[in-house]
């Protein structure tokens, strides 16, 4: 059994007066203990709701969640807010996009940590702050017991986001939730940031889900794929058989999309044409048939049946990309 | 923190002076002249020649100016032309009354204005939330000697559960060794007096208070509007902590900043407010005694009056500047 699986999830955003709009539609995956599993996707295209709504973070009025989500066999979506709040910042974590927003200004970064293992672990406040320093230390950040007196605006952005990692590593989850853990950061901080991740999951023995636009930060790091497009994941694939052989007509956009320090100069980029807010909802068509090169009429005929290339390897499309290549046949 | 305090003490010397420039001008700007403005359009000039000796008016400026901080510092505001007795004795007489009615009021406000706003917010765009947005309109809009006439006749008319007029019940035999007429009740023994001071400050502290409550009521509900939705809020939730923990730590802490600025403007409101409710209660605080000075031309008093006020102020904003530097450590690196 999976440690977390997620079946056909759906959240929809329903106000008084409007059109219920749908946000996740028919969303299924499963994360392994101490698998690193990577969603990406463009802004709005439901990765991070995906990832509140497992967290049952969401506001309660104006939001409707259908689906399953299991974490190790207990149904997430039927327990309770208190019973939620025994199972977030213990057992599954989560680090958002912005640090410069999401710690608060006006509490020492040493509460902020200990508070979190007073809650769940029981420890005392001198055992808290003890244990608060030593993680700061494994976070890489230097001289760490004059930092637990300090504000957040006293330090660096990426030394919050550290401070936000030590935060959610600091109960020993076993799932790690990061949303976009390095949009907000500089390049060289994005690194080091992904670099100290990847060895703290190691370390801790977490699995994670890593929520990005940036398919550079999957490519260093996760061992499968999702990608999302319009609420649906509409390819999910191993990392290395993604980038080798994209299916989905999307995905296929999205590499190459990348611009390449190798492409000759005055060469043109090669974006996506219109943008996500044209897509048609699920239940007529592809919605990604408006901006697709490939579509046809029978794109719109009706929700696309999902094509498997391979067993781990599936495209939510009637017109996949197929590359002849040799050592595997495609699997109807 | 000690340098934070320090350095808002020192910012206070100007001020301060600036204000005594104001007032000395004000007093020299009237219409001809101080000594004209104290004894009425219908003085011949000699009287009005005498009172400029008397008080140095012929005097070049700047020694009437150094003459006057001189007077300020004594605080020497010389006598009231309502009671021939010193300005100084009269507010000394009067403040603590003006002071136990305005702390009451804000009690009141504060106590039911941020449970309210809180609750609000939190119930947002339900009926309990219109249902106060609503009320505290009304409760800013609605003229405080309206609503303290309307409160006196229900409550002390009407239905009589309240007394109507004044300060204590004469009848009462008590001391006031502090001018606080419940505190005075409770230090000498007498509950029965302190009880009967307190039911004479409910009336109008409710009136009073109606105002900044509704104002308070407000700015908590948008403040905590505001901050449930920041992503320092999410985190916390994230964390797993207990909700009181989130409210109180991460929510309210927050909230409350600009909650505590506008309390602190409000206690300069409830001095002026203090005029016209003290003024339909009968009520014998400084408020009253400005209204009816200021009916007579009491020129000394109303000075005395405006000057307190504004000092007053500049302490209710110093103490408010602390209390933010206290709670939010980015204020006191400016």
């Amino acid at each position: 059994m999976a440690l977390l699986e997620v079946r056909d999830l759906g959240v929809r955003f329903t106000r008084r007066g409007r059109r219920a709009l749908v946000a996740v539609d028919g969303v299924s995956f499963d994360v392994d203990s101490g698998q690193t599993v990577g969603i990406v996707g463009e802004s709005g295209c439901g990765k991070s709701v995906t990832s509140l709504a497992i967290m049952r973070l969401l506001p309660r009025r104006g939001v409707e969640l259908s689906g399953a989500v299991r974490f190790a066999g207990e149904d997430l979506l039927a327990k309770s807010q208190d019973q939620m709040r025994d199972i977030r910042g213990q057992d599954i974590a989560m680090i958002f996009q912005d640090p410069m927003t999401s710690l608060n200004p006006v509490i020492t970064v040493g509460l902020q940590l200990t508070e979190v293992l007073e809650r769940h672990q029981g420890a005392s406040r001198g055992e808290a702050k003890a244990e608060a320093a030593a993680l700061l230390r494994r976070v890489g950040i230097p001289d760490p017991v004059r930092r637990l007196g300090e504000y957040p605006h006293q330090l660096s952005g990426g030394m919050r986001q550290r401070v936000m990692i030590a935060i959610a590593l600091a109960c020993r989850p076993r799932l790690l939730i990061a949303d976009e853990p390095t949009t907000a950061l500089d390049v060289t901080i994005q690194a080091q940031i992904l670099e100290l991740l990847r060895l703290l999951v190691d370390e801790t023995g977490a699995a994670l889900i890593m929520i990005t636009h940036d398919l550079g930060v999957v490519a260093g790091l996760c061992e499968t794929v999702h990608v999302m497009y319009a609420g649906r994941v509409v390819e999910t694939a191993p990392r290395h058989d993604l980038f080798a052989r994209p299916t989905h007509p999307y995905t296929g956009g999205l590499l190459g999309s990348i611009p390449r320090l190798d492409a000759a100069r005055g060469e043109p980029l090669h974006p996506i044409r219109g943008s996500a807010g044209d897509a048609i909802p699920w239940s007529r068509g592809c919605a990604f048939a408006p901006r697709c090169t490939r579509r046809t009429p029978e794109c719109v005929d009706g929700p696309p049946a999902v094509f498997h290339l391979a067993p781990d390897h599936s495209a939510r499309c009637i017109h996949p990309v197929l590359h002849d290549l040799p050592e595997t046949e495609p699997v109807p | 923190m000690l340098r934070f305090v320090a350095r808002r003490l020192i910012q206070l010397v100007p001020i301060l002076f600036g204000l005594s420039i104001l007032l000395f001008v004000w007093v020299r700007a009237l219409p001809g002249g101080p000594a004209q403005a104290l004894l009425g359009e219908k003085a011949t000039p000699e009287r009005v020649a005498a009172i400029e000796a008397q008080f140095g008016l012929n005097e070049p400026i700047w020694k009437q100016y150094l003459a006057f901080l001189g007077r300020i510092v004594r605080l020497d505001f010389g006598s009231s032309l309502q009671t021939n007795q010193p300005v100084v004795d009269e507010m000394l007489r009067r403040f603590p009354a003006t002071i136990e009615l305005a702390i009451l009021a804000l009690l009141i406000a504060v106590a039911i204005g941020i449970p309210l706003g809180y609750l609000a917010a939190k119930r947002h765009n339900t009926w309990f939330d219109g249902t106060s947005v609503a009320l505290s309109l009304l409760g800013i809009a609605i003229p405080v000697f309206f609503l303290a006439y309307l409160l006196k006749f229900l409550f002390a008319v009407k239905l009589g559960w309240l007394p109507t007029t004044g300060r204590q019940d004469p009848r009462l035999d008590v001391a006031h060794p502090t001018g606080f007429y419940v505190l005075d009740g409770l230090i000498t023994g007498n509950p029965a007096a302190a009880w009967d001071a307190f039911k004479h400050l409910v009336l109008p502290a409710l009136a009073l208070g109606t105002i900044p409550l509704a104002i308070i009521a407000r700015i908590t509900r948008a403040s905590v509007l505001d901050v449930v939705n920041e992503d320092y809020v999410r985190t916390a939730e994230a964390k797993g902590l207990q909700a009181r923990t989130v409210t109180r730590r991460h929510v309210l802490r927050n909230a409350l900043l600009p909650v505590i600025t506008v309390i602190g403007l409000q206690l300069g409101l409830l001095m002026s407010g203090a005029v016209l409710t003290e003024t339909v209660f009968a009520y014998s605080g400084v408020g009253k005694f400005l209204a009816d000075g200021l009916l007579k031309r009491d020129f000394p008093t109303i000075q005395a009056f405006i000057l307190v006020i504004a000092v007053s102020y500049v302490i209710v904003n110093l103490v408010v500047d602390i209390l933010y530097g206290l709670i939010d450590p980015r204020v006191r690196v400016r």
